[in-house]
């Protein structure tokens, strides 16, 4: 009688559906995954160690290449641990703006999860269109700290600047004529509010497309209907946080349960799913773009009516005017310190955690007094999730594991940090 | 408000555990609690599964390794007699060993009465060790496992303490503060060899900004400025 034996398969660390570098042992019986088990850390750059060695201003551009597609949340939930050390706050404005570009971040990270796992399991044209709305956002980021993603706008005591108050233009190229560069820039004449505003309005409509291509969808819903379930509380006992929770059917959100900023003072729904399967985290999820909308225009109205500074005036931690520094001694003295020593920071530890489009990202933060952190550690939302990986995927078939990164929403920059 | 939630959770578990007062603190809106690491798991135990305590989600375990707390490069307290030292002086407070190196920090969620906790415990011991609070919170399994391979606690009765981030065949625990920041080994590829090779590393160990602990007040003067005007 011939020996029947389990097959052990490695799916990654270069698989494009593996969203970066997982790799899977997967033991199959036939087609049905009898175990997984993920090796991670195959991009392990050590930040937590890195910014150990730095001062503390120094370490926001990390904090952007942790989860490299929602990178601004990422630097909120450092500089808020910061700021929680320093005991201030930063200036209402500032909190506004600060609100608004962590939706649009939400709004750029839900496009690239929806692209990237429609692609996945079979609907091509997703990523096309996902990614047709995420050029326009990158577009007030690089309107605000002049790089597309890793934007360090973020500081303690405030945000970098004020927003511009015009946006860039597209220019008349060998390509382009002029009559279609004026109709590109239509919406390029006002300030980065217009062109939000411009934005905000025609997004719905886009958010429409997606789900007339998708909700009733019958193979999508073939794909991941019941596929993945997690009870309510097995989420919760796994560690699971943000729209993997909700999906759940648990309704937890720190916007609103524990709300930091101005969050309190915006009017959202929160949505939960019933089924807890891939089908109701992608429903969740579409909602959740439909809400950052929402709040998005309250802040786009708020940040109309109310200018004012957007960054303490502390010369200890926010660098002076640039035109000061050409005539007054002081403020000259004062930058040099501040970007060759930067700050000391009051002994303590405290653990800030936001409301990440992934879940909930924390950062716990130890200083001894000095002007670098002495301990830094990142709690990223996807570890969690994917540590419920061998559960998730047991008893699937192996298409199904794709289903399942997928709506996991897996960015290694944050799993290996 | 959340002054008297944290007092109340703070009450509750010193009772329901049967801890010292003196066991716990609230700083800066946090509530944290010490323990003995022998009375570990039984405490945690009831954190979890205590109905009016209910701290059913595990949101994260740190590590903090106190080799170097409050140790600067340059001395700054006595620099207006004798002027700062030109360069970062290394080997100093290199001491091994000392009680409480490490401390393993917990991050405890409820979501039903909406509060955390955060739970320390101090190690001594070298190798550091600690029973596994895996069985109670099965999302702590990853954790443990990460500080295990960055740290080198063991966890003792972990199901699978494996190495999680770092590479196949790694040596050390990169993240103890005595662990160089430039690594001790890189790896090429040898076209003699055809094969890749490790070496002990050529990087230069090199300190931009010194670390320099300050004691000015100056961050108190520093005030929200027009919070009411919203």
């Amino acid at each position: 009688m011939p020996e029947i034996k389990n097959l052990t398969m490695n799916f990654g660390p270069q698989h494009p559906a593996a969203h970066g570098v997982l790799r899977l042992i997967l033991e199959m019986d036939g087609e049905v995954i009898e175990r997984a088990d993920p090796h991670i850390g195959l991009l392990h750059r050590a930040t937590e160690k890195l910014a150990e060695n730095k001062p503390f201003n120094q370490s926001i551009g990390y904090m952007d290449r942790l989860d490299y597609v929602s990178m601004m949340c990422n630097e909120h939930a450092y500089v808020l641990a910061i700021e929680k050390l320093l005991g201030i706050a930063p200036p209402v404005r500032a909190q506004y703006i600060r609100v608004m570009f962590d939706e649009i971040t939400r709004i750029l990270n839900h496009l690239m999860w929806l692209g990237a796992h429609g692609l996945d399991i079979g609907a091509m044209t997703m990523f096309l269109y996902c990614f047709r709305e995420r050029e326009d956002l990158m577009d007030c980021y690089e309107a605000v700290s002049g790089t597309r993603m890793h934007a360090t706008y973020y500081r303690p005591g405030g945000v970098y600047r004020d927003l511009p108050k015009e946006m860039p233009q597209y220019e008349v190229t060998k390509w382009r004529n002029p009559k279609k560069t004026e109709i590109m820039n239509d919406s390029r004449s006002g300030s980065l509010l217009d062109f939000l505003e411009n934005f905000v309005d025609r997004f719905p409509a886009c958010i429409d497309e997606y789900e007339t291509l998708l909700t009733d969808n019958r193979i999508w819903k073939q794909r991941t209907v019941g596929i993945g379930v997690v009870t309510p509380e097995r989420a919760e006992a796994l560690g699971f946080t943000g729209p993997m929770l909700r999906g759940s059917g648990v309704e937890w959100d720190l916007r609103r349960k524990q709300p930091y900023e101005v969050y309190d003072k915006l009017k959202f729904e929160i949505p939960i799913g019933v089924n807890g399967d891939c089908y109701d985290r992608y429903l969740v999820r579409m909602e959740e773009l439909r809400q950052s909308n929402k709040i998005i225009r309250q802040c786009i109205d708020w940040l109309r009516k109310n200018p004012g500074p957007v960054n303490l005036e502390d010369p200890k931690l926010t660098p002076p005017k640039r035109a000061d520094m050409k005539g007054d001694m002081e403020a000259l003295i004062h930058h040099f310190k501040l970007f060759t020593e930067g700050y000391c920071v009051p002994e303590g530890e405290v653990y800030s955690a936001v409301e990440h489009p992934k879940g909930e990202f924390g950062i716990y933060l130890v200083s001894d007094g000095a002007n670098k952190p002495y301990r830094l550690k990142v709690r990223a939302a996807g570890f969690a999730h994917l540590s419920a990986m061998d559960e998730m995927v047991r008893g699937h078939m192996l298409a199904d594991v794709v289903a399942v990164i997928g709506t996991m929403d897996i960015v290694f920059g944050e799993i290996d940090r | 408000m959340l002054q008297e939630k944290l007092k109340l959770l703070a009450n509750l578990v010193n009772s329901r555990c049967n801890l010292p007062a003196a066991s716990s603190r609230i700083e800066r809106e946090e509530l944290t609690i010490e323990l003995e690491p022998t009375s570990l798991v039984a405490t945690m135990n009831i954190l979890k599964a205590d109905q009016d305590i209910a701290l059913t989600q595990f949101s994260d375990l740190a590590v903090v390794d106190y080799l170097k707390y409050g140790v600067s490069d340059w001395e700054t307290k006595e620099t207006s007699r004798s002027g700062f030292s030109r360069a970062v002086s290394r080997g100093k407070a290199d001491q091994q060993d000392f009680p409480k190196r490490f401390a393993v920090v917990y991050h405890l969620l409820s979501i039903r009465y909406n509060w955390r906790l955060r739970v320390k415990v101090y190690l001594q011991s070298e190798p550091p060790k600690l029973p596994t609070v895996s069985p109670i919170w099965p999302a702590a399994n990853w954790f443990e496992r990460e500080a295990f391979d960055l740290f080198g606690v063991m966890f003792e009765g972990h199901p699978d303490l494996r190495r999680i981030l770092t590479d196949y065949g790694f040596v050390g625990h990169p993240f103890r503060k005595d662990f160089p920041l430039e690594g001790k080994v890189e790896v090429r590829y040898d076209p003699d060899q055809k094969r890749v090779v490790s070496e002990p590393v050529s990087i230069e160990p090199r300190t931009l900004v010194p670390k320099v602990i300050r004691e000015e007040d100056w961050l108190h003067s520093s005030k929200p400025k027009d919070k009411d005007d919203a």
